[in-house]
Order: C-alpha cells, then structure tokens, then sequence
C-alpha cells in the first residue's frame, strides 16, 4: 500500500510569533520556519507503517511556496521515499487556504492512487483543522480525525481517535483520511546520514497550474492583529493570603 | 439571513451550554433554526426547542447518527444547506470533524473557531495558537462556521420553537462505530464548569494529580490539565486545556505546576480570575495570574484545600 503524507512549511513552534503594526498580519521575514509539528507525526505513522511491513512506499507533498523544498527534504530524511513540491505561491506570507490545498491534493491523489492518506490534524499557523477532512469530502473517502491509535486491519483501518469526552474508536474504511493528533507517536529525528541520503531522493516540482486548481482564497484578510492582553496581578505570600483575596474578589 | 445551528448532542442528550452559546453567536447572523442528530434524540430536540432564540428546532433521529461519524452527519447537512445562508456549530470534537466536510462538500471555505461576528459576512478568529487574531470576510455563498464558544454567553431559557422530524439518507458506510470510552464523571464539565483546577508537569505523576482533584471537589470544579501532564500520562487526553486541546473561561481558573506555554495560555487566557501556584517565580504563567503564589505546590494545594 503506499501511503500519501502532505506536510506544511510553518513558523517554528519555538519562535515567539510577532504581529505587524499596520495589522497587515504576522512577521516571517527572516523567521525560522519548520515541519508542522502534526505533519511530522503524520510522517513518522507512515514510516512506522512501513517499517511493520504494511506500507511499501512513502510520498510527501507539500503545497506553498518554494522554500517548502525544505519541509519535504526534512521528511525525506525521517523516512519518506519521494516527494512532490507544488509551488503555488511565491511570497512566504502567503497561506494557501485549506480548500485550496485539499483540492490540489484531490488530484495528486487521483494520480497516485494511495491506499491510505495521513494529514496532520491542524497546522500551527492558521489553526484551520480542516486539509484532512476537506481532502476526505472531495475524494468521497471516509474520514478518521485526531487519530491517537492507528492499526491496520485488512481493507480498514481501525481507529482510536481523541473526542471531548475521552477516545472513540472507529473502522474506517480504505483508502480513507486519517488525521494526526498529539498522542499518535513521538517523531524520530531525522540521523546526519539520513541527511545526507534524502538530498538523492526524488524530489518531483509542480504548480498549482498544473494541476488546474485555483488557489485564490475565499476569505479576504481584512486585518490581523493583537489579542487583548491580560495585565499581570499581584503575587501573594501565603496561602492565608490567597484565600482572603479570593473570597474578596467572590471567586470562591 | 437563515442560519443552521447543528446542536451539540452528547449520549443522546443536548449538550445545553456548548449550543446555547453557540446559539448567541448565531443569532448576531440572522434566524436560526436547530438542528439535533442522533440517535433516540427526541428529548435533546424538545430541549433544544426551549433555548431563546430558535425560530425552529428540526429533528434527525436515526442510528446512522448516533455516533458522530462525520460522513453520515455532513450527507445530512448538505441535503439541507440550500435553505441556509450560514451553518453553524460549536467548535466541539464532533464539529471540528465534520464541518470542514460540509464545506468542501459545498464547496466553501470553513471558518473555525470564530471568536467574533463583526456582521453575517465577517468574522473574527484566533490564529497562531491565538497570538493573533485575525479579521476575515468571507465571500462564499454559504458560511460554514465552528464557534469558540468561550467567548459568547449562552443564550437563555424560555423559548417555544416549533419541534419537526426530518429524515435523512442514513448510513453511508464508509465508517462505522466500535466503542467508546468516555471518562464517567459527577464532576462539572470542562468547558462549562464555573471553576477550573489544572495540574501540569509540576505535579509529577498520574497519582499525584489526587491532590489536584482533591482541591477541584472541594471547590466543585472540573479538572484540567496542560499538555505537558497528559503527554507524560499523568492525565487524560480529554483534560487538556490548551489550543490543540479545550478552550475554557470559567469564572475562576486554578492552575498549579504549569509553567504557561502559549499554547497553554490560549486556552484558558479569557478566565475572569486566574490564580497559579508554582515554585518557578520565573514562570509565564504569572504574567496572566491574577494572584500567584510561589510556593512548593505540594505543600501549597492541600493546605489551600483544607482552607477553602
């Protein structure tokens, strides 16, 4: 079965993110960007998928802008097999909207015929939490979201998936959409020799032209900007103190 | 403007809180008529009937929707959307999974997790773990949009809207139901509880969180806790308050050994009183605590619950 992984090249999760002041939204100019954190769960399920003998091939997209390159090297690395950049933007501000996105991955799909999809669940930059179940609605698949427990059982996947009120496990049938949450597994780091190897991986470039899909988004920007803050309080010595500012504030 | 608000259903019952605000921000997009899915739902139906507001309550009582499955949930959607200029639900599990099928399906953009309704066509929304917000304005022909439903009040009691059955094309197969395990509870619910007790990393094992649910049943809380405590198996994964995981605004939020990432603070930042006791007087926490206590919390949190 060959697996279908999409990842996004996004702001590091580590770097304190900083608002324009003319709210025409957030600085990544010069900003170290990385593998969306969920992509690279979703990633490290397809390697172990293969590793346990049900996977035989491994392809990475990525849709954005070129330096997405990158991203899709990172997975290479980690243990995917081939990858495919679709450059559909120039500009490293520009965000590709999920629809967008699912749309060009529809037809990746249809090309490549995987028996299995595995997004990650929401990207950290625009917290959309939307690819995977987009992708699922146009291909007619079913759909398993916020995955923490993937097991492959025949022509379904059987699925432990994180809800409000605990876990549900579903079967779904393949080929299916599957989204990565936290819980699935820990991402290994990709080793210098790995590296090294996955600059001589295949590394397919396309556009979004090609693949006839109109990438304007639906939802102008009309301004980005800071969320309200919170002041800072007073610090207390004692828990005496705690609770007699608490009851004067009628907290409790 | 007709607005579509699928009503949160949990174990057959009408989750009140979570649609009654997400009701609130309906309502600001024009008339709202409800509807309840699921299975053996009639009671969800006539309660949501009494919610202020619904023009109309609609009915889809069917096994096929009885456990969420989002392809059987967005079928039944779409057979209606055409009558609807917006279709809304609260950012639950349940809508976060389904309603970015219902958009593409109608081919339409998904606005989540909206904070705010500047007017039917625009929307505010946390983005970047909610270190920004961003304004956007939608040009689709049909809104598809979850609430955050920590920034609305919930809307009151005391309406009558008229109650309809509707059916829709059943299952469609693709996925089907094996089990659930849902934690059992007496304690309040996370996202609606009027206090929130939380424990992260600092607490340092599964059976030292006792004392954080020591102190949440003293106080009637629920309990929370950040991700760093549910990666390191301390908690369960429906506890974590955080962007990835519950967004909550209680009245009182207690947070004890969590340092406050971010992601952490984006999730419990809209709190009306938040105190957090942690022995790091560096930690982020404290620049969104009301009252901070830097203490040992092991010492700090069974005497404040023996005070309270």
């Amino acid at each position: 079965m060959k697996v279908l992984v999409p990842v996004k090249r996004v702001i590091d999760y580590n770097v304190k993110v900083r608002v324009k002041a003319d709210g025409s939204g957030v600085d990544l100019a010069n900003v170290k960007m990385s593998m969306n954190p969920f992509d690279e769960i979703a990633v490290e399920e397809a390697i172990r998928l293969k590793e346990a003998g049900k996977a035989d091939e491994i392809v990475v997209v990525s849709i954005g802008v070129k330096q997405s390159q990158e991203t899709l090297r990172t997975a290479l690395a980690m243990g995917a097999d081939r990858a495919i950049l679709v450059t559909a933007a120039d500009d490293v501000h520009t965000d590709i909207e999920p629809l967008a996105v699912a749309k060009t991955l529809a037809k990746i799909v249809e090309e490549e015929a995987p028996g299995l999809v595995i997004c990650g669940k929401q990207a950290i930059d625009n917290d959309m939490n939307a690819t995977g179940q987009m992708l699922s609605a146009l291909l007619g698949w079913g759909q398993a979201t916020f995955a923490s427990e993937l097991e492959i059982d025949g022509d379904a996947a059987k699925v432990t998936r994180e809800v409000d009120g605990g876990l549900q496990t579903i079967s779904v049938k393949l080929p299916a959409v599957i989204t990565a949450d936290l819980r699935l597994n820990e991402p290994r780091y990709a080793s210098l020799p790995n590296i090294m190897k996955a600059k001589k991986k295949p590394l397919d470039e396309k556009t979004a032209a090609d693949y006839g899909v109109d990438t304007a988004p639906r939802l102008t920007i009309v301004k980005t900007g800071e969320p309200a803050a919170r002041e800072a309080g007073i610090k207390v010595g004692s828990v005496d103190e705690l609770v007699a500012k608490l009851k004067e504030a009628g907290a409790v | 403007m007709a607005v579509l608000l699928i009503a949160e259903v949990a174990g057959g019952a009408l989750a009140v809180d979570a649609t009654a605000k997400a009701l609130t921000a309906a309502k600001a997009m024009g008339d709202v008529t409800i509807l309840v899915a699921g299975e053996g739902v009639a009671d969800a139906g006539a309660a949501a009937a009494t919610l202020d507001g619904a023009a109309k309550v609609l009915v889809a009582d069917d096994a096929a929707y009885g456990h969420d499955l989002a392809e059987n949930l967005a079928d039944l959607v779409l057979s209606m959307a055409g009558d609807y200029s917006h279709i809304v639900a609260p950012s639950t599990a349940t809508a976060k999974n389904a309603m970015p099928r219902i958009a593409a399906l109608l081919d339409v953009m998904i606005l989540s997790d909206v904070s705010g309704v500047v007017d039917a066509d625009t929307f505010e929304r946390p983005i970047y773990a909610g270190n920004a917000i961003q304004t956007v304005k939608s040009g689709d022909a049909t809104k598809v949009i979850t609430i955050r439903t920590s920034t609305f009040d919930a809307a009151g009691q005391g309406g009558s809207a008229a109650v309809e059955s509707i059916s829709g094309a059943g299952d469609k197969g693709l996925s089907s139901w094996v089990e659930d395990k849902l934690a059992e509870s007496d304690r309040p619910e996370l996202t609606s509880a009027g206090i929130v007790v939380s424990g992260g990393r600092g607490v340092g094992s599964e059976e030292n969180f006792a004392m954080i649910e020591k102190l949440a049943d003293k106080l009637n809380a629920a309990v929370g806790a950040s991700r760093a405590a549910v990666d390191s198996g301390f908690a369960p994964n429906d506890w974590q308050v955080g962007q990835t995981g519950k967004v909550v605004a209680p009245e009182l939020y207690v947070a004890v050994g969590i340092s406050g990432a971010i992601q952490h603070l984006a999730g419990m930042k809209d709190s009306k009183v938040i105190v957090a006791i942690n022995k790091d007087e560096e930690a982020p926490i404290f620049q969104v605590a009301d009252f901070g206590l830097v203490a040992d919390l092991f010492e700090a949190v069974p005497e404040l619950t023996e005070k309270l």
